[in-house]
């Protein structure tokens, strides 16, 4: 059978497969609607946060990413899997504990204030936003390049399949569609990395043949082959780093707690029964996501060597299909310039002949290593689940942070359980419906802005819930101007170096040489101090405040996620 | 609980907390990046050592940590009588 015939087979199975949980799962109350009825179990929930959390940059981009930058991709493997351990010991026990709905709940409630409450929707609506509308381009994308469908007739296929299950289900039917989808996902991205491990070097597991030797007979390790490529050709050695030791440690600390701070991952742990399973379930999380973002790597690696090897200084006329393949969807640039008939591939931008787009790195993976056509149709269809588990999440946050935090919570108090429900829904439908059109119709600035999203949720939302968990003293007046404070610095210095001034956007000019990337680490180090000494400054907060502080370190009682 | 023992309860919570997370930053921050290029002398079969902290090593060391906090906890919880059945 063709890739094609395959893709469609595949993706139609899985889209069918998703459909069904939908309708299996409905949801019956608010409360299933936001939390999956507080039942899920860890496993179940972990998987499920793992499919959450993955994206489609994740699943596509992240491997090719690392291909390029080498040692300085190890920022995202650790910041996207380290803020896990935050969560787990921070986070995720205690808030389920306080066992309510959303996170501007929490902001709201600890805060006594129905200011701080609105500072958190705004947060929330702003980071996930930002985040689906890359989601529904991703499945755009994957759509066009192995289904061959426009673009847009893509995103509103992906829209149409979200907004039943998401509309339909709510938390509940996410939660059982994110299992599923994360199955499909790992498998997707497993079958090819062990097939060109075994290809490569002999060894199934691709996290060791990735430090194996090579065998092509040489005996040389694959990263010391990688590491003289990359110098042959002028590029920076593949595994020692070219960037500033101060903006990777704070590249990788903004993701790690941005992470921590997302509203769509703090979410998920209000959908489990007791507070330790709030805690086991984030090591089922960290665990399923560490199995892709383990392999990453070892993919990322083989994929630079494999590419070098096949291009760097064959035959124009000599280039197997995939480069011109791919050159057609113009991932691939291609020039003779200098008119010898061979392709040479080097740092040096002027005399380079050969351009590969970083997404091609896990897309055409498969047909670089000659592997079979289904497992190239499978790589689509684990794309595409990954695309679409992550924005069902944010969508779930975007319509509860309306009906609920907004509606509910500030503005109609009486709203009965079944209007409060079908507001939801509506919100949803509304919200799959606007990202959509961000996805048809991308602002140019979307891809920046969604890099940034963890240094906007590091500098805003961590220290907040942080500290009203772990300091009784910080009150209304301390929250309210750490989370101003904090993202007004971190975001004024992203639109200054990004939006504002770009020519000046190098470690010149930069704050103690870090990059817009980094700098919510600085932000969440500005918010805890403002929050700290003006909670210091002004009244304690009130006896119930400093109780529920008390109530919340333990875990007995935590009952069922409750309705105020 | 009676508070004495609840500001113990806490009191162990937070010890764990700061030697499981000094063992987070040593891993990431430590080996993975700031002593990563004079780790990356000692070779591990193929890998720099640096270099396999940084892509492997400390997220394997992320996944042991919340096992072991969960152990933890789950024993203290039971040791002062908190535990949700």
């Amino acid at each position: 059978m063709s890739v094609q015939t395959w893709t469609f087979l595949l993706v139609g199975i899985t889209f069918a497969l998703y459909i069904g949980i939908a309708i299996w799962s409905r949801a019956g109350s608010t409360k299933e609607f936001y939390v999956a009825g507080g039942g899920v179990h860890p496993v179940a929930n972990g998987m499920a946060t793992a499919a959450d959390w993955m994206s489609a940059a994740s699943f596509i981009s992240m491997a090719g990413l690392i291909s390029f930058l080498g040692y300085d991709g190890s920022v995202y493997l650790m910041g996207w899997t380290g803020g896990y351990v935050l969560l787990a010991l921070l986070l995720a026990p205690y808030l389920r504990k306080f066992g309510k709905f959303t996170v501007p709940d929490f902001i709201g409630e600890r805060y006594y204030s129905q200011t701080a409450r609105i500072v958190a929707v705004i947060c929330a609506l702003f980071v996930s936003f930002t985040y689906v509308a890359g989601q529904m381009r991703g499945v755009g994308i994957v759509f066009s390049r192995f289904l061959e469908v426009p673009i847009n007739l893509g995103v509103v296929i992906g829209m149409a399949i979200v907004f039943i299950y998401a509309v339909l289900g709510g938390m509940k039917g996410i939660t059982y569609t994110q299992v599923a989808q994360y199955c499909v996902l790992i498998f997707a991205f497993m079958v090819p990395a062990i097939f060109i491990s075994i290809q490569m070097t002999g060894n199934p597991v691709p996290q060791f043949g990735f430090g194996a030797a090579l065998n092509d007979g040489s005996g040389t390790f694959l990263l010391d082959k990688l590491d003289g490529l990359n110098r042959e050709l002028g590029f920076a050695q593949y595994t020692t780093g070219t960037k500033p030791l101060i903006d990777i440690f704070c590249i990788t600390a903004a993701l790690m707690i941005g992470t921590a701070g997302l509203p769509h991952v703090i979410v998920r742990f209000f959908t489990v029964p007791k507070v330790r399973d709030a805690r086991s379930s984030a090591g089922w999380a960290l665990f399923f996501i560490a199995l892709l973002y383990t392999t990453a790597p070892a993919v990322a690696a083989f994929a630079r060597t494999n590419m070098i090897q096949t291009v760097s200084n064959a035959k124009f006329a000599d280039l197997p299909a995939w480069v011109n393949n791919w050159k057609d969807t113009g991932l691939i640039e291609l020039e003779d310039k200098n008119q010898d008939g061979i392709v040479q591939y080097v740092a040096d931008k002027e005399t380079n002949e050969f351009v590969p787009d970083r997404d091609i790195m896990v897309l055409a993976n498969p047909e670089i290593a000659n592997l079979p056509n289904w497992v190239i149709a499978l790589v689509a269809a684990g794309g595409l689940a990954a695309a679409l588990s992550t924005a069902a999440g944010l969508l779930l946050v975007i319509s509860s942070a309306i009906s609920h935090d907004l509606l509910k919570n500030a503005i109609n108090p009486n709203i009965s359980e079944r209007g409060e429900l079908l507001a939801a829904r509506i919100a949803a439908a509304v919200a799959v419906v606007f990202a959509g059109l961000l996805g048809i119709y991308p602002p140019g600035f979307v891809a920046q802005v969604v890099a940034f999203a963890f240094g906007l949720a590091a500098s805003s939302f961590f220290p907040a819930i942080i500290l009203g968990i772990f300091d009784k003293r910080t009150n209304m007046q301390g929250a309210i101007a750490g989370m101003i404070v904090g993202i007004l610095f971190t975001a004024l210095y992203i639109i200054y170096f990004k939006f504002i001034n770009p020519e000046a956007n190098n470690a010149e000019n930069w704050f103690l040489g870090i990059s817009p990337e980094g700098i919510g680490t600085i932000g969440m180090v500005v918010n805890m101090v403002v929050t700290i000494l003006v909670s210091r400054l002004t009244p304690a907060p009130p006896e119930n405040i400093q109780d529920l502080v008390e109530d919340i370190r333990i875990p007995s009682g935590a009952g069922k996620a409750v309705a105020h | 609980m009676s508070k004495g023992n609840l500001q113990q309860y806490w009191k162990t919570n937070l010890r764990y907390l700061v030697i499981l997370l000094a063992i987070w930053f040593l891993v990431s921050y430590g080996c993975g990046i700031l002593f990563a290029e004079q780790l990356n002398s000692i070779r591990l079969g193929g890998f720099k050592l640096g270099f396999w902290f940084a892509q492997q090593g400390a997220m394997y060391v992320f996944v042991l940590l919340i096992i072991i906090y969960v152990r933890l906890m789950n024993s203290l919880d039971r040791k002062y009588g908190v535990r949700e059945e």
